[in-house]
Protein backbone atom coordinates (compact mmCIF):
# COMPACT_ATOMS: atom_id res chain seq x y z
CA UNK A 1 0.00 0.00 0.00
CA UNK A 2 2.86 2.37 0.71
CA UNK A 3 5.10 1.35 -2.11
CA UNK A 4 6.41 -1.93 -0.81
CA UNK A 5 4.94 -5.37 -0.68
CA UNK A 6 5.64 -8.42 1.38
CA UNK A 7 7.91 -10.80 -0.45
CA UNK A 8 5.99 -13.79 -1.62
CA UNK A 9 7.27 -17.30 -1.15
CA UNK A 10 6.43 -18.18 -4.70
CA UNK A 11 8.39 -16.05 -7.19
CA UNK A 12 6.22 -13.49 -8.94
CA UNK A 13 5.53 -14.01 -12.61
CA UNK A 14 7.59 -10.91 -13.37
CA UNK A 15 10.54 -12.52 -11.59
CA UNK A 16 9.99 -15.70 -13.60
CA UNK A 17 9.93 -13.67 -16.81
CA UNK A 18 13.18 -11.91 -15.94
CA UNK A 19 14.96 -15.14 -15.12
CA UNK A 20 13.75 -16.86 -18.28
CA UNK A 21 14.99 -13.95 -20.37
CA UNK A 22 18.33 -13.80 -18.61
CA UNK A 23 19.00 -17.46 -19.27
CA UNK A 24 17.88 -17.32 -22.88
CA UNK A 25 19.64 -14.09 -23.77
CA UNK A 26 22.88 -15.18 -22.13
CA UNK A 27 22.90 -18.10 -24.55
CA UNK A 28 21.87 -16.09 -27.57
CA UNK A 29 24.37 -13.30 -26.96
CA UNK A 30 27.32 -15.53 -26.24
CA UNK A 31 26.83 -17.28 -29.54
CA UNK A 32 26.67 -14.00 -31.42
CA UNK A 33 23.18 -14.78 -32.57
CA UNK A 34 24.24 -17.80 -34.55
CA UNK A 35 23.56 -20.29 -31.85
CA UNK A 36 22.31 -23.76 -32.65
CA UNK A 37 23.22 -23.61 -36.30
CA UNK A 38 26.14 -25.88 -35.63
CA UNK A 39 23.76 -28.61 -34.60
CA UNK A 40 22.86 -29.80 -38.10
CA UNK A 41 26.57 -29.94 -38.88
CA UNK A 42 27.29 -31.76 -35.65
CA UNK A 43 24.59 -34.24 -36.45
CA UNK A 44 25.96 -34.77 -39.93
CA UNK A 45 29.46 -35.31 -38.57
CA UNK A 46 28.27 -37.80 -35.97
CA UNK A 47 26.39 -39.75 -38.60
CA UNK A 48 29.45 -39.78 -40.80
CA UNK A 49 31.70 -41.07 -38.04
CA UNK A 50 29.29 -43.79 -36.97
CA UNK A 51 28.76 -44.80 -40.57
CA UNK A 52 32.46 -45.52 -40.92
CA UNK A 53 31.87 -48.44 -38.64
CA UNK A 54 28.34 -49.55 -39.27
CA UNK A 55 25.32 -48.85 -41.37
CA UNK A 56 22.78 -46.61 -39.71
CA UNK A 57 19.75 -44.78 -40.91
CA UNK A 58 19.70 -40.99 -41.40
CA UNK A 59 16.77 -40.84 -38.98
CA UNK A 60 18.64 -42.71 -36.29
CA UNK A 61 20.21 -39.70 -34.60
CA UNK A 62 18.16 -37.77 -32.10
CA UNK A 63 19.60 -34.59 -30.58
CA UNK A 64 18.07 -33.01 -27.50
CA UNK A 65 19.12 -29.79 -25.82
CA UNK A 66 18.27 -28.45 -22.38
CA UNK A 67 19.52 -25.03 -21.34
CA UNK A 68 19.77 -23.79 -17.81
CA UNK A 69 21.60 -21.01 -15.96
CA UNK A 70 25.15 -22.20 -15.95
CA UNK A 71 25.03 -25.42 -17.89
CA UNK A 72 23.46 -26.79 -21.01
CA UNK A 73 23.15 -30.44 -21.73
CA UNK A 74 23.20 -31.91 -25.17
CA UNK A 75 21.79 -35.38 -25.37
CA UNK A 76 22.50 -37.41 -28.44
CA UNK A 77 20.70 -40.65 -29.04
CA UNK A 78 21.85 -42.93 -31.81
CA UNK A 79 19.74 -45.88 -32.65
CA UNK A 80 21.94 -48.74 -33.67
CA UNK A 81 20.43 -51.46 -35.81
CA UNK A 82 22.12 -54.46 -34.20
CA UNK A 83 22.78 -53.28 -30.70
CA UNK A 84 21.07 -51.57 -27.83
CA UNK A 85 20.68 -47.81 -28.37
CA UNK A 86 23.79 -45.96 -27.37
CA UNK A 87 23.35 -42.94 -25.13
CA UNK A 88 25.96 -40.22 -24.90
CA UNK A 89 25.76 -37.14 -22.78
CA UNK A 90 28.06 -34.15 -23.11
CA UNK A 91 27.99 -30.76 -21.55
CA UNK A 92 28.68 -27.73 -23.65
CA UNK B 1 -9.10 -34.46 -41.91
CA UNK B 2 -6.46 -32.09 -40.71
CA UNK B 3 -6.88 -28.36 -40.83
CA UNK B 4 -4.31 -25.63 -41.32
CA UNK B 5 -5.28 -22.48 -39.44
CA UNK B 6 -3.33 -19.25 -39.80
CA UNK B 7 -3.36 -16.73 -36.97
CA UNK B 8 -2.72 -13.40 -38.62
CA UNK B 9 -3.36 -9.67 -38.24
CA UNK B 10 -1.12 -7.48 -40.33
CA UNK B 11 -0.39 -5.20 -37.41
CA UNK B 12 2.15 -6.21 -34.79
CA UNK B 13 1.54 -6.46 -31.08
CA UNK B 14 -2.15 -7.27 -31.27
CA UNK B 15 -1.77 -10.78 -29.82
CA UNK B 16 -1.03 -13.20 -32.65
CA UNK B 17 1.49 -15.28 -30.76
CA UNK B 18 -0.52 -15.19 -27.53
CA UNK B 19 -3.56 -16.30 -29.52
CA UNK B 20 -1.66 -18.99 -31.43
CA UNK B 21 -0.40 -20.47 -28.16
CA UNK B 22 -3.80 -20.21 -26.48
CA UNK B 23 -5.67 -21.71 -29.44
CA UNK B 24 -3.11 -24.49 -29.88
CA UNK B 25 -3.34 -25.38 -26.20
CA UNK B 26 -7.14 -25.14 -26.30
CA UNK B 27 -7.33 -27.56 -29.22
CA UNK B 28 -4.94 -29.97 -27.50
CA UNK B 29 -6.99 -29.80 -24.28
CA UNK B 30 -9.94 -31.01 -26.33
CA UNK B 31 -7.92 -34.02 -27.40
CA UNK B 32 -6.98 -32.86 -30.88
CA UNK B 33 -3.43 -33.53 -31.92
CA UNK B 34 -2.12 -30.04 -32.54
CA UNK B 35 1.08 -28.38 -33.68
CA UNK B 36 1.78 -24.65 -33.55
CA UNK B 37 4.33 -23.36 -36.07
CA UNK B 38 6.28 -20.12 -35.69
CA UNK B 39 6.56 -18.37 -39.07
CA UNK B 40 8.34 -15.29 -37.70
CA UNK B 41 11.79 -16.18 -39.01
CA UNK B 42 14.58 -14.27 -37.30
CA UNK B 43 12.37 -13.09 -34.44
CA UNK B 44 11.46 -16.34 -32.75
CA UNK B 45 9.04 -15.85 -29.87
CA UNK B 46 6.42 -18.58 -29.88
CA UNK B 47 8.87 -20.78 -27.97
CA UNK B 48 9.02 -18.22 -25.14
CA UNK B 49 5.26 -17.77 -24.98
CA UNK B 50 4.81 -21.55 -24.85
CA UNK B 51 7.64 -22.02 -22.37
CA UNK B 52 9.84 -24.36 -24.42
CA UNK B 53 12.61 -21.87 -25.29
CA UNK B 54 15.29 -23.90 -23.54
CA UNK B 55 14.54 -27.00 -25.53
CA UNK B 56 14.89 -25.74 -29.09
CA UNK B 57 17.39 -27.83 -31.02
CA UNK B 58 16.32 -27.81 -34.64
CA UNK B 59 13.83 -25.50 -36.27
CA UNK B 60 11.41 -25.08 -39.14
CA UNK B 61 14.15 -23.74 -41.42
CA UNK B 62 16.45 -26.70 -40.65
CA UNK B 63 13.61 -28.98 -41.71
CA UNK B 64 12.88 -27.02 -44.89
CA UNK B 65 16.56 -27.07 -45.83
CA UNK B 66 16.89 -30.77 -45.11
CA UNK B 67 19.28 -30.34 -42.17
CA UNK B 68 16.92 -32.07 -39.76
CA UNK B 69 13.96 -34.37 -39.85
CA UNK B 70 10.60 -33.00 -38.87
CA UNK B 71 10.29 -35.21 -35.81
CA UNK B 72 13.64 -33.92 -34.55
CA UNK B 73 12.45 -30.33 -34.72
CA UNK B 74 9.03 -30.85 -33.13
CA UNK B 75 8.97 -30.04 -29.42
CA UNK B 76 6.42 -31.90 -27.37
CA UNK B 77 4.68 -29.81 -24.74
CA UNK B 78 5.28 -31.00 -21.19
CA UNK B 79 1.81 -30.08 -19.96
CA UNK B 80 -0.42 -31.26 -22.77
CA UNK B 81 0.00 -34.64 -24.40
CA UNK B 82 -1.39 -33.55 -27.77
CA UNK B 83 0.45 -30.26 -28.12
CA UNK B 84 3.60 -29.73 -30.17
CA UNK B 85 5.62 -26.69 -31.18
CA UNK B 86 7.64 -26.22 -34.34
CA UNK B 87 9.95 -23.29 -33.55
CA UNK B 88 11.41 -21.05 -36.18
CA UNK B 89 15.00 -20.00 -36.70
CA UNK B 90 16.39 -17.13 -34.69
CA UNK B 91 19.36 -16.67 -37.00
CA UNK B 92 18.16 -16.82 -40.58
CA UNK B 93 16.08 -14.30 -42.45
CA UNK B 94 12.64 -14.68 -43.93
CA UNK B 95 14.07 -15.57 -47.34
CA UNK B 96 14.91 -18.97 -45.92
CA UNK B 97 11.22 -19.80 -46.24
CA UNK B 98 10.19 -21.16 -49.60
CA UNK B 99 6.75 -21.99 -50.90
CA UNK B 100 7.79 -25.53 -51.77
CA UNK B 101 9.53 -26.03 -48.43
CA UNK B 102 6.55 -24.81 -46.45
CA UNK B 103 4.23 -27.01 -48.48
CA UNK B 104 6.37 -30.09 -47.92
CA UNK B 105 6.46 -29.54 -44.15
CA UNK B 106 2.72 -28.84 -43.94
CA UNK B 107 1.94 -31.94 -46.03
CA UNK B 108 3.99 -34.06 -43.67
CA UNK B 109 2.35 -32.49 -40.62
CA UNK B 110 -1.10 -33.06 -42.09
CA UNK B 111 -0.48 -36.78 -41.95
CA UNK B 112 0.02 -36.73 -38.20
CA UNK B 113 -1.87 -33.76 -36.77
CA UNK B 114 -5.53 -32.79 -36.58
CA UNK B 115 -4.78 -29.08 -36.37
CA UNK B 116 -1.81 -27.11 -37.65
CA UNK B 117 -1.79 -23.57 -36.24
CA UNK B 118 0.46 -21.16 -38.15
CA UNK B 119 1.59 -18.17 -36.09
CA UNK B 120 2.12 -15.45 -38.68
CA UNK B 121 4.64 -12.65 -38.34
CA UNK B 122 3.37 -9.07 -38.48
CA UNK B 123 3.39 -7.33 -41.81
CA UNK B 124 2.46 -8.64 -45.23
CA UNK B 125 5.82 -9.77 -46.45
CA UNK B 126 7.14 -13.20 -47.23
CA UNK B 127 6.74 -14.79 -43.79
CA UNK B 128 3.19 -13.54 -43.38
CA UNK B 129 2.33 -14.49 -46.95
CA UNK B 130 3.63 -18.04 -46.57
CA UNK B 131 1.96 -18.45 -43.17
CA UNK B 132 -1.42 -17.79 -44.77
CA UNK B 133 -0.79 -19.29 -48.20
CA UNK B 134 -1.73 -22.90 -47.45
CA UNK B 135 -4.35 -22.15 -44.79
CA UNK B 136 -7.80 -23.67 -44.77
CA UNK B 137 -8.98 -21.22 -42.15
CA UNK B 138 -7.79 -17.91 -40.75
CA UNK B 139 -8.11 -16.36 -37.33
CA UNK B 140 -7.75 -12.62 -37.83
CA UNK B 141 -6.59 -11.10 -34.56
CA UNK B 142 -7.74 -7.50 -34.22
CA UNK B 143 -7.71 -4.88 -31.48
CA UNK B 144 -10.60 -2.42 -31.37
CA UNK B 145 -8.33 0.33 -32.60
CA UNK B 146 -8.14 2.06 -35.99
CA UNK B 147 -4.76 0.90 -37.28
CA UNK B 148 -5.39 -2.70 -36.25
CA UNK B 149 -8.80 -2.81 -37.98
CA UNK B 150 -7.35 -1.23 -41.10
CA UNK B 151 -4.49 -3.74 -41.25
CA UNK B 152 -6.89 -6.64 -40.64
CA UNK B 153 -8.95 -5.47 -43.60
CA UNK B 154 -5.82 -5.50 -45.72
CA UNK B 155 -4.98 -9.01 -44.56
CA UNK B 156 -8.51 -10.20 -45.37
CA UNK B 157 -7.98 -8.89 -48.89
CA UNK B 158 -4.77 -10.91 -49.19
CA UNK B 159 -6.46 -14.05 -47.87
CA UNK B 160 -9.08 -13.64 -50.57
CA UNK B 161 -6.60 -13.16 -53.38
CA UNK B 162 -3.18 -14.58 -52.52
CA UNK B 163 -3.86 -17.89 -50.82
CA UNK B 164 -3.63 -21.32 -52.41
CA UNK B 165 -7.40 -21.80 -52.01
CA UNK B 166 -8.19 -18.44 -53.61
CA UNK B 167 -5.78 -19.13 -56.48
CA UNK B 168 -7.64 -22.32 -57.35
CA UNK B 169 -10.22 -20.02 -58.90
CA UNK B 170 -13.10 -22.41 -58.29
CA UNK B 171 -14.74 -20.28 -55.65
CA UNK B 172 -12.82 -21.86 -52.76
CA UNK B 173 -11.84 -19.44 -50.03
CA UNK B 174 -10.03 -19.39 -46.74
CA UNK B 175 -12.63 -19.31 -43.98
CA UNK B 176 -11.70 -16.19 -42.02
CA UNK B 177 -13.02 -15.37 -38.56
CA UNK B 178 -12.42 -12.42 -36.29
CA UNK B 179 -10.81 -12.70 -32.89
CA UNK B 180 -11.21 -9.39 -31.13
CA UNK B 181 -8.49 -9.07 -28.49
CA UNK B 182 -7.72 -6.58 -25.72
CA UNK B 183 -11.36 -5.60 -25.61
CA UNK B 184 -12.46 -3.42 -22.69
CA UNK B 185 -16.21 -3.49 -22.17
CA UNK B 186 -16.23 -0.45 -19.89
CA UNK B 187 -14.32 1.75 -22.29
CA UNK B 188 -16.47 0.56 -25.15
CA UNK B 189 -19.64 1.32 -23.17
CA UNK B 190 -18.27 4.80 -22.46
CA UNK B 191 -17.67 5.37 -26.13
CA UNK B 192 -13.88 5.46 -25.74
CA UNK B 193 -13.38 2.26 -27.70
CA UNK B 194 -15.10 0.86 -30.78
CA UNK B 195 -17.74 -1.70 -29.95
CA UNK B 196 -17.74 -5.31 -31.12
CA UNK B 197 -20.54 -4.40 -33.52
CA UNK B 198 -18.53 -1.49 -34.91
CA UNK B 199 -15.58 -3.73 -35.77
CA UNK B 200 -17.81 -6.46 -37.17
CA UNK B 201 -19.64 -3.97 -39.33
CA UNK B 202 -16.39 -2.77 -40.85
CA UNK B 203 -14.66 -6.10 -41.37
CA UNK B 204 -17.81 -8.10 -42.17
CA UNK B 205 -16.53 -11.54 -41.15
CA UNK B 206 -17.92 -13.95 -38.54
CA UNK B 207 -16.88 -13.40 -34.94
CA UNK B 208 -14.84 -16.20 -33.40
CA UNK B 209 -14.41 -14.66 -29.97
CA UNK B 210 -13.89 -11.62 -27.81
CA UNK B 211 -10.84 -11.70 -25.58
CA UNK B 212 -11.07 -9.16 -22.78
CA UNK B 213 -8.09 -7.06 -21.79
CA UNK B 214 -6.79 -9.09 -18.88
CA UNK B 215 -3.87 -9.07 -16.50
CA UNK B 216 -3.64 -12.85 -16.90
CA UNK B 217 -2.23 -12.47 -20.43
CA UNK B 218 0.99 -10.83 -19.23
CA UNK B 219 1.24 -13.28 -16.35
CA UNK B 220 0.90 -16.19 -18.79
CA UNK B 221 3.60 -14.81 -21.06
CA UNK B 222 5.88 -14.12 -18.09
CA UNK B 223 5.58 -17.76 -17.12
CA UNK B 224 5.59 -19.28 -20.59
CA UNK B 225 2.15 -20.80 -20.24
CA UNK B 226 -0.56 -20.54 -22.89
CA UNK B 227 -3.25 -18.35 -21.31
CA UNK B 228 -6.00 -20.85 -22.11
CA UNK B 229 -4.45 -23.12 -19.46
CA UNK B 230 -5.45 -20.48 -16.90
CA UNK B 231 -9.07 -21.50 -16.91
CA UNK B 232 -9.99 -19.11 -14.14
CA UNK B 233 -8.90 -15.99 -15.97
CA UNK B 234 -11.39 -14.08 -18.14
CA UNK B 235 -9.01 -14.23 -21.11
CA UNK B 236 -8.39 -17.96 -20.62
CA UNK B 237 -12.12 -18.64 -20.57
CA UNK B 238 -12.68 -16.48 -23.62
CA UNK B 239 -10.00 -18.41 -25.54
CA UNK B 240 -11.51 -21.73 -24.50
CA UNK B 241 -14.89 -20.55 -25.82
CA UNK B 242 -13.28 -19.34 -29.05
CA UNK B 243 -11.62 -22.73 -29.57
CA UNK B 244 -15.01 -24.41 -29.07
CA UNK B 245 -16.42 -22.25 -31.85
CA UNK B 246 -13.38 -22.92 -34.00
CA UNK B 247 -14.13 -26.65 -33.93
CA UNK B 248 -17.74 -25.96 -34.81
CA UNK B 249 -19.57 -25.79 -31.50
CA UNK B 250 -22.30 -23.27 -30.87
CA UNK B 251 -21.19 -21.30 -27.84
CA UNK B 252 -22.92 -18.16 -26.74
CA UNK B 253 -20.77 -15.04 -27.13
CA UNK B 254 -20.06 -13.63 -23.70
CA UNK B 255 -18.37 -10.33 -23.25
CA UNK B 256 -15.79 -10.50 -20.51
CA UNK B 257 -16.78 -13.96 -19.30
CA UNK B 258 -16.14 -14.55 -15.65
CA UNK B 259 -15.72 -10.91 -14.79
CA UNK B 260 -16.77 -10.39 -11.24
CA UNK B 261 -18.60 -7.45 -9.86
CA UNK B 262 -16.12 -5.26 -8.13
CA UNK B 263 -16.57 -5.06 -4.41
CA UNK B 264 -17.04 -1.93 -2.41
CA UNK B 265 -13.38 -1.56 -1.55
CA UNK B 266 -12.19 -2.12 -5.08
CA UNK B 267 -14.60 0.51 -6.29
CA UNK B 268 -13.49 2.84 -3.56
CA UNK B 269 -9.89 2.36 -4.60
CA UNK B 270 -10.79 2.96 -8.20
CA UNK B 271 -8.80 0.76 -10.50
CA UNK B 272 -9.42 -2.78 -11.63
CA UNK B 273 -6.82 -5.20 -10.43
Amino acid sequence: MFGFSFRQRKPSSAQTAKERLQILLAHERSSGGSNPDFLPLLQRDILEVVRRHMEIDGDAVDVKLERSDDLSSLEINIELPYAKPLKARTAS
Amino acid sequence: MSKVIVVTSGKGGVGKTTSSAAIGAGLAMRGHKTVVIDFDVGLRNLDMIMGCERRVVFDFINVIQGDAKLKQALIKDRRLENLHVLPTSQTRDKDALTKEGVKAVLDELREEFDYIVCDSPAGIERGAHLAMYYADEAVVVTNPEVSSVRDSDRVLGLLNSKSALAEKGDGSAVKAQLLLTRFDQNRSANGEMMSVEDVLEILAIPLLGIIPESTSVLKASNEGTPVSLDERSPAGKAYIDAVGRLVGEQIEMRINPGEQRRGFFQRLLGRTA
